[in-house]
């Protein structure tokens, strides 16, 4: 059961039952999942739970005093409510420890019809100001926010003098910012919907071709998103990480963001200090050697921190997106 | 570099992938290997849905064969192909043998060895992501399973398998530093 009284809750993705076996044996507290369908924000092929296997999972986690939070995170489009009251109805049914929504009427269903479980605030709700957060918490009993990764420390800070609930920051993992929720470039280039379909960059769409010079380009719904050297580090194929030409710069730049992970290892205490509750290792599509590696090692650190110690941080500068690393805005408000 | 072949000899020797390799013997065994890991987990079967029936080539950078896949249980195929002679396939995927064997067995990240370039995809990248992902759901070591099965000389196989390929990858770095 989640209490929010852990001061650096380790919030960890699983994307198939092993990954979750794995985390919770890596020393996760809590570990985040979804269906096999578009409720959640990370609807990718060979990706997710069966109902048969969320119920494995719950009962593994539980018995090893791990929380399972089922993420419905993704926006229902009209007149497909239905599967996202099914996908509520079934978590609960399973003993899901919290849901992690971002649409109001599917937070609205949760609160109504099963009021004694969770609600986590998705970071795809984009709530950053105390305002914001705090109408989320009157109105669907939300108990914890996972905030976007445009705040700084400060921010963090003053935001929690001002809430009630907990919160969750991301310490790891992919740094896509743009408008978190709100982001339409996927669908802009393929007509599919990353909040309603949960599918940034569908894999379905994408196609990496090698020319004659070893060079690598990245396709998304037929454009070119990027094209790489044959010696140079790649990225994930979407749009906001993507290299584009101008007459300015021919050569191509980033127009969005670099490909770049985020890593808060050094500046946990501190988060700690602003009042986050949890921490959140993002990467349900990866896999379980990363699980194993990432959560160890922030297990490690969040065990040195809470014992008085100074935290020896393994490198994970391998498992980045690029081999590149950042802070992000939590460093500094302009962190290109 | 442990195994290191002196000097002189290295650059004698071809690299390893251009070696001709007879494949015929190969195939009975390459065929027990697949059905042996449909019959212990058939949940990677389930999971990889409507790519059961898609044709992948993968193709071993340090070896001369590459290996050609369809897993649908009723009709399975694993079987070794020529490099240059590939059969009609949808989804192709290539790395050396040691990156390959540790993707097979979770013990490397798909995405890390794709962002570094160890690992190139081509054709159904659905395809490709599906499979990896399928097979990071299994848990212990299928490589040791299928060297398991061939009782000791199985398990000398996967070690001289490995050998190969750690003596592939000195190899080309005898190359490279020329």
């Amino acid at each position: 059961m989640i209490t929010g009284d852990i001061v650096g809750e380790l919030v960890c993705p699983a994307g198939t039952p092993a990954s979750l076996r794995t985390a919770v044996d890596a020393g996760a507290d809590s570990i985040y999942c979804g269906f096999q369908n578009a409720t959640n924000a990370r609807n990718f092929p060979g990706l997710n739970f069966t109902p048969k296997e969320l119920a494995g999972a719950v009962d593994y986690a539980h018995e090893r005093g791990a929380n399972v939070l089922l993420a419905l995170n993704s926006y229902p489009p009209a007149g497909k409510f239905d599967l996202w009251r099914e996908a509520a109805d079934l978590g609960n049914e399973l003993d899901v420890d919290a849901f992690i929504v971002a649409d109001m009427a599917v937070a609205r269903y949760i609160s109504e019809k099963h009021p004694e479980r969770r609600i986590h605030l998705s970071v795809q709700a984009a709530a950053a100001s105390p305002d914001a957060i705090n109408y989320y918490v009157r109105e669907f009993g939300v108990k914890r926010v996972v905030l976007p990764r445009i705040l700084t420390i400060p921010e963090i800070h003053d935001i929690k003098s001002e809430i009630s609930a907990e919160i969750e920051t991301f310490i790891f993992g992919n740094h896509g910012l743009m408008v978190e929720g709100r982001c339409s470039l996927t669908n802009y280039a393929t007509g599919l919907s990353t909040n309603m379909d949960g599918v940034c960059s569908p894999a379905h769409l994408v196609e990496y071709v090698k020319d004659a010079d070893e060079n690598m380009s990245t396709r998304l719904g037929g454009y070119t998103i990027d094209r790489f050297g044959p010696q140079e580090n790649a990225g994930y194929p979407t749009i906001c990480k993507g290299r584009y030409c101008n007459e300015v710069q021919p050569d191509g730049y980033y127009a969005f963001e670099e490909p770049i992970s985020l890593n808060l290892s050094k500046l946990l205490p501190d988060l700690m200090e602003a009042g986050v509750t949890a921490f959140k290792i993002e990467g349900r599509q990866r896999s379980r050697a990363y699980v194993r590696k990432v959560v160890s090692a922030f297990r490690a650190a969040v065990d040195d921190i809470r014992a008085g110690r100074e935290p020896q941080l393994a490198d994970l500068v391998a498992l980045t997106e690029g081999q590149k690393q950042t802070e992000g805005a939590y460093k500094t408000k302009k962190w290109r | 570099m442990t195994n290191a072949l002196p000097d002189p000899i290295a650059r004698r020797l071809p690299p390893l992938a251009e070696l001709p390799v007879p494949l015929l013997p190969l195939q009975p065994i390459l065929y027990r290997i697949v059905r042996r890991v449909a019959e212990k987990h058939p949940e990677l079967f389930e999971r990889l849905g409507k790519h059961q029936r898609t044709n992948f080539v993968i193709e071993l950078t340090d070896l001369p064969l590459a290996l050609h896949l369809r897993p649908f249980p009723p009709s399975l195929i694993l079987r070794a192909v020529r490099k240059d002679r590939l059969p009609r396939h949808e989804a192709h995927i290539a790395g050396d043998f040691r990156t390959l064997l540790g993707l097979l067995d979770a013990e490397v990240d798909g995405d890390a060895i794709f962002f570094s370039r160890d690992l190139v995809i081509s054709g159904d990248t659905e395809a490709v992501v599906t499979l990896r992902n399928a097979l990071d759901d299994v848990e212990g070591s299928i490589a040791e399973d299928v060297a398991e099965m061939f009782g000791a000389p199985g398990r000398i196989a996967l070690d001289r398998l490995n050998a190969m390929a750690e003596r592939a990858e000195t190899q080309e770095n005898s190359h490279d530093n020329w």
